[in-house]
């Protein structure tokens, strides 16, 4: 590159202009170490298991690395009768090496939640097939397995294994959204809505939380902004002390309130208020009551913080110049404190949606939420790759309302007590 | 009777009143269970309610018999000493990584602020669950589920963001040209970060720290799904109690445990004025 002159456009001879631009990325440089660490910590500890969740849901090897031989002759199958007797036979054998290594279970239990039904047929031939000679396998086993369990004879159980087989597929994810691909490759409604419903329940409960939080809070916090500072933080220590409360200290505390012969309904009966003991705990009710509880002062305190930047003169302003309380509040207050009310607000719902232990404690049947869905299906029915699915779309909504919160309030902004 | 001033109506006055009234109701809603419990933790009784015994305050109605059981079941003694440990290690590796990186972003130079801001604090915003799903899943394949060292790096990561709150808080109004006059009079760039930017900033990290304590000593979603029979911590034992069988040594437990949330609470609030009076903000 020819020099023309030896001056950039802002004054600076070509050397300064350069130092200064070392300079500045040095600086960049030097700030970016301090925050390696802590994120090569946080991308093992907590990114990195998250992604591995998301890819979860749409890999799925185990039914593959079971039975390789058979999977690899399947293609050649068109899917509307039974597969030819060479994968037949091929199949028996797989079938008999699982049975000998015990892990015909594992695929008696993956192909079952394709079909149905067909963890007993996989389970009852894989122990008849057990004593069944190698060679005799090889040469006749179409029959064997057939003569094992007439359903082999059919294409349903050959197709659910094709299904499971896929190392990579879309089918958990669509049965977390209640979808299924039906025989033409297209994708249907299930018949039974489960998940889309439960769904539908987390968000209601959780805007029936947020709205309560919202109704219990505003007044304590409008109280407290304008209270002498004294009186504020005294009345402050009560809204901190459940905050800093464990959270198994606090739903404990609920459940020997409602419980049948809790305090609440020993309380009505002695006030003779009710005849019997109501039943309120592990409901519905008992949920969004205990939830409401504990997140009360995430509201509370953005709430405050806001509410206590607002000059009260304005009020009384309007007051002063004739307009009654409630107009008052409406037109000047409430407009006032409204970053302080939707800050409050997404956090209550953002912190609901997710909420695992209190529904797992209080909410018997009824009060289950997604959460719990997810982990009954890490935990009991061992269906990872759909509690991994689940677990996905709850991040996207959660990540979707965290984009939200970011914009409107600013994720930096949060503030502890 | 107070002045109200002289455009008050009656509906201004009866508003306000009432709006005292229903502040007053919420915050016994908010304190009543806590206060409840400490009691009924004192009960003779096996029950989970107020005996009449109790209510006439008969001495005999009340006993340390709950507590005596704490200390003599080996479980609630491991998860005492696990949930100490446990969160102890946590909060100092959450408080050591995270007071660095606070630092860093505190840079005006800082590349990627926001982005990095944002992922560092997202532990704290994404549901438990997912996060004991993910690690459970990752976790695994490192044999880190069942053992101390994966529940103590998995709640050193929920305690990260509580760090970088607190430790931002206070870097806000810190004076940079204290670390430029500490280089011109010839120290080290380390001992000017130990010597002039940590005894400003150390209010924020000991707060930070205690919040990173707390969240570990609080949380059980993790547990349940990352620890084994060896590392039940309090809250995990207390999860159980609750689900199999429920008797008021869990209202002991509590009781133990909202004493400590007012421990904390108390240093907390010391180290805000501290903060504050260090960095002028206050008076």
């Amino acid at each position: 590159m020819p020099e023309a002159t030896s001056v950039t456009p802002d004054g600076l001879s070509r050397e300064d202009a350069r130092n200064a631009a070392r300079e500045y990325r040095s600086r960049r440089w030097r700030a970016f170490l301090f925050v390696v660490p802590l994120l090569a910590f946080i991308g093992f500890s907590f990114v990195a298991p998250i992604a591995s969740m998301l890819y979860r849901g749409v890999y799925n090897p185990t039914v593959a690395s079971l039975v390789p031989e058979t999977l690899e002759k399947l293609p050649s199958w068109q899917g509307e009768e039974r597969p030819s007797d060479e994968i037949l036979s091929t199949f028996a054998l797989d079938l008999k090496r699982l049975a000998n290594d015990r892990t015909s279970g594992q695929l008696a239990e993956e192909v079952n939640r394709a079909l149905p039904g067909s963890s007993s047929v996989i389970k009852s031939s894989a122990r008849k097939l057990r004593r069944v000679d190698d060679s005799e396998l090889a040469n006749n086993g179409a029959a064997i397995l057939i003569d094992a369990n007439a359903k082999w004879a059919e294409p349903e159980i050959w197709q659910a294994l094709k299904k499971t087989g896929q190392v990579y597929t879309a089918g958990y994810y669509l049965t977390a959204l209640d979808l299924e691909n039906d025989p033409d490759g297209g994708i249907q409604r299930r018949e039974t809505q489960i998940y889309v419903k439960l769904y539908g329940k987390t968000l209601r409960m959780a805007l029936i939380i947020t709205i309560l939080t919202v109704i219990l809070g505003y007044p304590l916090a409008y109280f407290m902004a304008n209270s002498s500072s004294g009186t504020a933080n005294l009345l402050m220590v009560f809204v901190l002390l459940p905050f800093w409360t464990s959270l198994l200290v606090r739903t404990t505390a609920w459940i020997a309130l409602l419980q049948t012969n809790g305090v609440v309904n020993s309380t009505l009966l002695a006030l003779g208020l009710t005849d019997a003991p109501l039943e309120m705990l592990y409901t519905q009710f008992s949920t969004i009551i205990a939830m409401t509880h504990i997140l009360l002062p995430f509201m509370i305190l953005p709430l405050y913080s806001v509410m206590r930047g607002i000059d009260p003169s304005y009020m009384r302003a309007a007051m002063s110049m004739g307009s009654p309380p409630i107009p008052a509040f409406l037109r000047i207050y409430l407009p006032m404190s409204l970053p302080g009310l939707s800050a409050g607000a997404l956090l209550v719902f953002i912190i609901s949606v997710g909420y695992y232990i209190t529904p797992a404690l209080v909410g018997g049947t009824d009060g289950q939420m997604i959460s719990n869905i997810i982990a009954f299906h890490m935990q009991q029915s061992n269906n990872w790759e759909l509690a991994a699915a689940l677990g996905s779309l709850l991040l996207f909504l959660i990540l979707a309302l965290y984009w939200l919160y970011d914009r409107f309030v600013g994720a930096g902004n949060i503030k502890l007590g | 009777m107070r002045k109200f001033p002289e455009y008050f109506t009656f509906w201004h006055i009866a508003g306000h009143y009432s709006l005292r009234f229903s502040a007053y109701l919420v915050l016994v809603f908010l304190m009543l269970p806590i206060l409840v419990i400490v009691p009924l933790s004192f009960n003779a009784e096996p029950f989970f309610t107020f005996t009449e015994g109790m209510l006439s305050l008969d001495p005999d109605a009340f006993s340390l018999r709950w507590y005596q059981a704490i200390a003599q079941d080996q479980k609630w003694t491991l998860a005492i000493w696990n949930s100490f440990v446990v969160g102890i290690a946590a909060a100092i590796l959450a408080t050591g990584l995270g007071t660095l990186a606070a630092v860093g972003l505190a840079s005006p130079w800082m590349p990627f602020k926001r982005l990095i801001t944002a992922l560092l604090l997202s532990p704290m915003i994404v549901p438990l669950i997912i996060i004991a799903a993910g690690m459970f899943f990752f976790y695994t394949s490192f044999n880190l589920v069942s053992t101390y060292p994966g529940l103590i790096i998995a709640h050193a990561a929920l305690g990260v963001p509580f760090v970088i709150i607190t430790v931002t808080a206070t870097l806000t109004g810190f004076d940079r040209s204290l670390f430029s006059a500490g280089l011109s009079l010839g120290a080290s760039p380390t001992k000017v970060f130990f010597d002039v930017v940590i005894p400003i900033i150390r209010p924020g990290v000991i707060s930070g720290g205690l919040f990173a304590f707390v969240t570990s000593f609080d949380e059980v979603v993790l547990v349940l799904f990352l620890a084994g029979p060896e590392q039940r911590t309090i809250p995990r034992q207390m999860f159980s109690g609750l689900r199999e069988q429920i008797n008021p040594t869990i209202l002991a437990v509590a009781t133990l445990l909202v004493l400590l949330s007012i421990a904390l609470l108390a240093t907390l609030e010391l180290l805000r004025r501290r903060s504050e009076r260090l960095r002028g903000t206050s008076d």
